[in-house]
């Protein structure tokens, strides 16, 4: 399937504080663009694949959204991995396409938490509150504490994510966030759950984003603009409960990265830039060293190294990622990774030819990758 | 404004044995009686096998650290006037994990400065609410 289906089209609203617009209205929003940036008619589209709004479920979302959009799909619906659903719905549609259940697949997401609710971030895991577990936050920090104590990784490489990502959404101008960030200022801003600190914790977003897939057929015989090729995709899960995961410090990104490069025949030194979900400073970092882009437990030594930034080996996040840009589960990477394989992006990274881009939910329990070419 | 109320466990017929005998001063896991797996928090079937034949065994109370968080900030109001605390992932002798908290440490150092990764630890049940509760103590190395 190796570049069999193209990404056609990408779409999305602002990014930030979005008060009165309801998930409909701004999943409509980036579907419009998608659609235009495609040069698609919405009557051609015969798949919708959804993730649900994160802060809040509804029942049958996919349909409802839908008859929002006046699409009547031949496949599609709601699909739940947490952060990793985004890219995963990618993957499913270019199997759909593929597979002939649909000829044009939108995947689309959007969500409101910051002017609405933000409950479902803040609950409890399991059955532990009693302990005082609560959070998303948390579980994030216990696995960051278990890879500082194994690895000797360090709050300031931890930091230099942070620097990164808000360096490049600081030229990034859809990005929410546009202040760069020191290195002191982030070892100076307050712990959530040690030893995460605040800057070490996504944005909390208002917003939309879609994505327009067609076959590289139709995408010929369309004469399609600027296709971007999906060269492999991958996923990889593990236990909901962090606790009973028998090794905390390897991460469904492993086995997520291991098919996506084995289906698009690249090894982790041909990828020029990477869009790694970063809702946790820590996620970036293990999935880094579970990518293969550095060994184990060197994460922490390769991203203070420089390698990361716009001018390094790997830039990565090159919009701002979810520290940066908006601290929406994911799509935003994939409009990213398209913009980076057209050569439109803000900071785009010269002669890049290849983009690893990941996605991953819960407590990284769900992971998701895709890989895209030119 | 009355105090937020504080979060008790939601036992069922399934876990009721697990609270039981925490109130009776034992730490009880599941094991499969076909595979010998072992495991928490209780489930109607084997996650090895998928077996139903599953007993109820008392851990011997020896456990180890594998990682913790420190809450600079309460999720819940109910645990507002408590962080700085800990939170933990504990590995019992006999393999099953649970989340619990390490208790005994001095409020007076930093709460990080006491503990490491793979650090020994005994079982100490505690009472929360009314409700006992696995804890764990430090053990010597």
């Amino acid at each position: 399937m190796r570049g069999e289906v193209v990404i056609a089209g990408i779409g999305q609203t602002a990014f930030g504080k979005l008060p009165g617009r309801s998930t409909y209205s701004l999943n409509a929003e980036a579907v419009r663009h998608a659609l235009a940036d495609a040069g698609i008619a919405k009557d051609r589209v015969d798949g919708l694949f959804v993730k649900f709004p994160t802060s809040r479920f509804e029942f049958m979302y996919g349909q409802k959204l839908a008859e929002h959009l006046g699409i009547v799909p031949r496949i599609g619906g709601v699909w739940d991995q947490g952060g990793a659903a985004n890219a995963s719905l990618v993957g499913y549609a270019a199997m759909a396409i593929a597979a002939g259940q649909c000829e044009v697949a939108v995947v689309t997401f959007a969500d409101n938490p910051k002017s609405g609710t933000r409950q479902a971030y803040d609950k409890a895991w399991g059955n532990d509150e009693i302990f005082g577990w609560f959070g998303i936050p948390a579980g994030y920090a216990m696995i960051a504490q278990r890879h500082m104590g194994q690895f000797g990784t360090t709050p300031e490489q931890l930091g230099a994510i942070s620097v990164v990502c808000r360096a490049n959404g600081a030229t990034n101008p859809r990005a929410q966030l546009r202040k760069p960030l020191t290195l002191d200022a982030y070892m100076d801003s307050p712990m959530v759950v040690e030893p995460l600190r605040r800057d070490d914790c996504c944005l909390v977003s208002d917003g939309g984003a879609a994505v327009v897939l067609t076959s590289a057929g139709f995408a010929r015989r369309e004469g399609i603009s600027a296709p971007v090729p999906i060269l492999g995709f991958g996923q990889g899960q593990t236990s909901w409960e962090v606790a009973l995961r028998p090794d905390l410090t390897t991460t469904a990104a492993k086995a997520s990265a291991q098919t996506a490069f084995a289906m698009a025949g690249l090894t982790p030194r041909e990828i020029d830039v990477a869009q790694i979900y970063d809702c946790f400073t820590i996620t970036a970092l293990m999935s880094l060293e579970d990518y293969g882009f550095c060994p184990r437990g060197q994460g922490g030594a390769f991203c203070a190294s420089g390698a990361i930034a716009l001018d390094g080996d790997l830039p990565i996040n090159t919009a701002g990622g979810l520290l940066s840009e908006t601290g929406m589960p994911g799509l935003q990477l994939i409009l990213e990774g398209v913009r980076q394989m057209r050569g439109t992006a803000a900071n785009q990274i010269s002669g890049a030819r290849t983009c690893a881009i990941s996605n991953q939910g819960g407590v990284m329990h769900t992971h998701s990758t895709l890989i895209l070419g030119q | 404004m009355s105090p937020a109320a504080f979060p008790r466990p939601d036992i069922d017929d399934l876990s009721a044995p697990y609270w039981e005998a925490l109130g009776k001063g034992h730490l009880l896991y599941q094991r499969c009686l076909s595979c010998g797996t072992a495991w928490l928090p209780a489930r109607s079937q084997c996650p090895g096998c998928l077996g139903p034949d599953i007993g109820w065994v008392p851990a011997s109370g020896g456990a180890k650290l594998i990682s913790w968080v420190v809450y600079h900030r309460a999720f819940n109001p109910a645990f507002e006037d408590r962080v700085p605390y800990n939170v933990a992932v504990v590995e019992l002798d006999e393999g099953p994990r649970l989340i619990s908290n390490v208790v005994g440490l001095d409020p007076e150092q930093e709460i990080c400065a006491q503990l490491h990764l793979d650090q020994p630890l005994r079982l100490a049940i505690r009472h929360e609410q009314g409700v006992a509760i696995p804890a764990f103590l430090r053990a010597p190395e």
